[in-house]
C-alpha cells in the first residue's frame, strides 16, 4: 500500500516536472525594481508591483505549468544600488525578468547587466532614448514612453502654436540630459530656437533661482526637463513668481498624473503634457483602472504603472506561446507578436526594443471642468506611434540592420 | 549696464535676494538646532522630521478642520513642541549622561520612523498648500518680481531669529539657561528647576522647526521628504557657524543662503555641494566653527 503510494507520488512528480521542463528553476520570477521611497515612488513604486501582479493574476499566477512569482526591490534612484540588486537577483535568486526601473541612470546600469546575463528587461519607468539607441540590448524592451515621444508631443504642440523661443530647465543626470537633447532637436527641427539651458541637481526644493534665469531669458516657453517632485516644485514656484501670468508658457516635458494630483488643479490647470495612458479613455482602460485603484488605495494608475502591466502581460503571453522561458526565444516571440491589451492596440516592437504605441497630447482641466477625484485630463489629440517615436533606423542601435 | 562675468546685474541682485530667502530658512532651522545643542548637548537629527511635521500639521489643520494659515502659524509650532516635550521626557532625558552619539542615534532613528510613517500615510509626491490670500501677489522691484509671501518669510524669520538671540543672550531667563548648561547642580541649588527648563528648551527648539515648516508649506510641496532634503545642509550650517552658537547659526544661515544663490548663477551643477565645500574648509582651518569657541 505504502509502496504503491510512493510510486504514485514519484510518477506524479516526474510528470509534473515534464509539464514545465522548459521553465528554468520551475518558476517564472519577475523582479519589479524601482524607487519605492524617493521622489519617483508615487509614479512607479508599489503601484508598478500591483500592476505586475495584476498581469500575473490574469494567467492564474501560472504560465506553462510553472508558478509566476513577483519580487520587488527599492533602488533608491542610485545606479550602483540598482546594478547590485539586479546582479543579485540574476545570480543568486534566478530572476528571469527585471521590470520598470524608473531613473534612466539606474536603467542604463541594469540594461548592461541584463544584456550580459541574457535576461529580459521590461522598461516602463526610464525615459532615456539611449536605452533603445546606443545602449540597446536584444533583451531590453522600452515600453511606455521615451524622451523623444515627450518632445514629439509637447514640444511640437507648443512650437506649432508659435511659441518658438525656448529655455530649458534640466535635471542634471542622464534622463534630464537626454530629455533636453530630444526637446532641443525637436524645437530646432520645427524652426524654433533654444535660448538657453540651466541644470539643477536632482531633488532640488527651491527652483526660484533657476526660474528667474529662465524668466530673464525672455523665452516664450520654459521647458521643464525633469520629473516627479522636481517638476511639481518648479511648476508651483513658477506660478508664485508670476512667470505664467507674465505671458511665458510653462511646458512640463514629463508630467505624470501623480504629479498633477500633487499640484492640485488650481496650480496645474492648462498645462500641456504628453502621456502614454490615461485611465478615463475607454471602457477597457476604465475597467482595468478601477481594479487597480481598489488595490492602490484609490490612486489612479500612472502611465508607468499601466505600462508595467502591459509589458509583463506581453512577456507572459510570449512565454506561454513558446512554452519556455528561454530569453532568446521569448524575446524573439515578443518582437514578432503585436501588443494588444487595454494599454496598446496592435502595437509593434521595433528591432531596437522600442514598443511603438500611440501617445496622447493632453491638457490639464481647470477645477471647474473636473468632475471629481482623478478627473484631470482632456485628451487634445492622439499622436500616432510612428510620429511619437524615433525610427529604429535612426536610433543608433547596433541591432538594427 | 556692466556685466559680472557675463551675468547681468539684475539677475545677480535677484539671485542674491533669493539666496537671502533660502538663507532665512537655514537660519531658522539651524537656530533651533544650535539652541538644542547649546543647552542640551543633543545633536537633534529629528529636526528635519519635526520641520516636516510642522508643515503637515498646517496641511491637516486646513484640510481636516478648515483652519487657515494664520491659525497654523500659531498652532502648528505648539503641536510640534508638544511632540518634542514627549520625546524629551520619555526618551532623550535618559541619554544626557551618555556620549553625544547616543542622542544622535536616537534622534536619527526617530526621524526615519516619522518620515516612514508620513510616507506610508500620504505618499511621496506631497500635498499642495495654498498661499494665504493676504500674501498673494508680489512686487515688481525692477530687477525682479518678488512674491509677497517670500518677503514675508524673510521678515518673519529674521524677527524670530533676533528675538531668540535676544531672549537667550540678554534676558534673565536666558541667563538661567546658560548657567544651567555650565553647571546644572549649582543652578538647581539656587532653587531653579533645571529639568523643566531643559524640557522647555527642547520644546522651544523644535517649535522653531515647526514654525519653519509652516512658513515653507506654501512654497514647497508638503511632502514627507521635505525634511531630509534640508536637514543635511542645515547641519553643515551649524557646524560652520560653530556648534551651539546662536548668533553663529543665524549669520551663517543667511551667509550660506547667499553663497548658494551665487553658485546657482555661476555654476548651478555645484549648488548643492558648495555648502559642504565651505564646511570642509572651515573644519580644516577653524574646527570649532566660525563663531564657536574651543572647549
Amino acid at each position: 500500500m505504502l509502496k504503491s503510494l510512493l510510486c504514485g507520488t514519484a510518477l506524479l512528480a516526474v510528470t509534473a516536472g515534464a509539464a514545465h521542463a522548459q521553465v528554468s528553476n520551475n518558476v517564472v520570477k519577475i523582479g519589479v525594481l524601482n524607487d519605492r521611497s524617493g521622489i519617483y515612488a508615487d509614479l512607479a513604486g508599489e503601484g508598478s508591483a500591483i500592476a505586475a501582479r495584476m498581469a500575473a493574476e490574469e494567467f492564474g499566477n501560472k504560465v506553462t505549468g510553472a508558478p509566476i512569482e513577483i519580487v520587488v526591490a527599492d533602488h533608491q534612484n542610485k545606479a550602483d544600488i540598482a546594478a547590485n540588486l539586479a546582479r543579485e537577483w540574476v545570480d543568486a535568486q534566478n530572476v528571469d525578468v527585471v521590470a520598470d526601473v524608473p531613473n534612466s541612470a539606474a536603467a542604463l546600469a541594469v540594461q548592461g547587466i541584463t544584456k550580459e546575463k541574457k535576461r529580459i528587461f521590461l522598461m516602463s519607468g526610464p525615459g532615456s532614448t539611449d536605452l533603445t539607441g546606443k545602449a540597446c540590448s536584444p533583451y531590453g524592451f522600452q515600453w511606455t514612453y521615451d524622451n523623444h515621444s515627450m518632445a514629439a508631443g509637447t514640444a511640437r504642440a507648443m512650437v506649432e502654436q508659435g511659441k518658438k523661443n525656448w529655455y530649458i530647465v534640466t535635471a542634471d543626470y542622464a534622463f534630464g540630459h537626454s530629455l533636453e537633447d530630444e526637446t532641443t532637436k525637436m524645437v530646432k527641427e520645427l524652426g524654433g530656437k533654444v535660448a538657453g539651458t540651466v541644470r539643477h541637481p536632482l531633488g532640488t526644493s527651491d527652483f526660484s533661482s533657476f526660474l528667474l534665469q529662465a524668466q530673464a531669458s525672455k523665452a516664450d516657453v520654459i521647458g521643464l526637463a525633469n520629473a516627479g517632485g522636481d517638476t511639481t516644485n518648479a511648476v508651483k514656484q513658477a506660478s508664485e513668481f508670476g512667470i505664467t501670468q507674465s505671458g511665458q508658457s510653462l511646458a512640463g516635458l514629463l508630467l505624470f498624473i501623480s504629479d498633477v494630483n500633487a499640484l492640485g488643479l488650481q496650480a496645474a490647470q492648462g498645462l500641456m503634457l504628453t502621456t502614454g495612458f490615461y485611465h478615463d479613455m475607454n471602457d477597457e482602460t476604465r475597467a482595468w483602472s478601477k481594479k487597480f485603484m481598489e488595490k492602490n488605495g484609490g490612486k489612479a494608475p500612472t502611465m508607468v504603472q499601466a505600462g508595467v502591466y502591459s509589458a509583463v502581460r506581453h512577456y507572459l503571453k510570449a512565454v506561454e506561446a513558446v512554452g519556455s522561458d528561454d530569453p532568446d526565444k521569448v524575446a524573439a516571440k515578443m518582437r514578432e507578436t503585436p501588443v494588444n491589451d487595454m494599454f496598446a492596440k496592435d502595437a509593434k516592437i521595433g528591432p531596437n526594443g522600442r514598443m511603438f504605441h500611440d501617445m496622447y497630447l493632453a491638457q490639464v482641466k481647470t477645477p471647474a471642468e473636473s468632475k471629481g477625484a482623478w478627473d484631470y485630463y482632456k485628451i487634445v489629440k492622439t499622436i500616432p506611434a510612428q510620429q511619437a517615436y524615433l525610427d529604429p533606423a535612426q536610433s543608433g542601435c547596433s541591432l538594427v540592420k | 549696464m556692466f556685466d559680472v562675468l557675463g551675468v547681468p546685474p539684475q539677475v545677480l541682485f535677484g539671485q542674491l535676494l533669493l539666496g537671502l530667502i533660502n538663507g532665512s530658512f537655514y537660519a531658522l532651522l539651524s537656530l533651533g538646532l544650535a539652541v538644542i545643542f547649546g543647552m542640551l548637548n543633543v545633536i537633534n537629527f529629528a529636526h528635519g522630521a519635526l520641520y516636516m511635521i510642522g508643515a503637515f500639521v498646517a496641511w491637516l489643520l486646513l484640510n481636516k478642520l478648515g483652519l487657515g494659515y494664520w491659525w497654523a502659524l500659531g498652532l502648528s509650532p505648539l503641536v510640534v513642541a508638544a511632540v518634542g516635550v514627549v520625546l524629551e521626557k520619555t526618551m532623550l532625558s535618559r541619554l544626557y549622561k551618555l556620549d553625544h552619539l547616543y542622542g544622535l542615534l536616537l534622534t536619527f532613528g526617530l526621524a526615519l520612523i516619522f518620515e516612514g510613517a508620513f510616507r506610508h500615510l500620504y505618499g511621496v509626491s506631497g500635498q499642495p498648500y495654498p498661499i494665504p490670500d493676504l500674501l498673494k501677489g508680489g512686487q515688481n522691484l525692477g530687477f525682479m518680481f518678488l512674491p509677497n509671501y517670500r518677503g514675508w518669510v524673510v521678515v518673519a524669520s529674521l524677527v524670530v531669529c533676533l528675538g531668540t538671540w535676544f531672549a537667550i543672550e540678554r534676558t534673565r531667563l536666558g541667563a538661567y539657561l546658560r548657567a544651567a548648561t555650565e553647571n546644572p547642580v549649582l543652578v538647581q541649588a539656587f532653587g531653579i528647576n533645571v529639568p523643566v527648563m531643559i524640557t522647555a528648551t527642547y520644546g522651544f527648539g523644535v517649535a522653531l522647526a515647526g514654525l519653519a515648516g509652516v512658513l515653507a508649506a506654501p512654497i514647497y510641496q508638503v511632502s514627507p521628504l521635505m525634511g531630509t532634503n534640508l536637514i543635511i545642509v542645515v547641519f553643515a550650517v551649524v557646524v560652520i557657524g560653530g556648534m551651539g552658537s546662536i548668533l553663529g547659526a543665524i549669520l551663517t544661515g543667511l551667509g550660506l543662503g547667499l553663497l548658494e544663490g551665487l553658485t546657482k548663477v555661476f555654476y548651478p551643477e555645484a549648488s548643492n555641494i558648495v555648502v559642504f565645500v565651505v564646511m570642509a574648509i572651515v573644519l580644516l582651518i577653524k574646527p570649532a566653527g566660525l563663531f564657536g569657541r574651543e572647549r
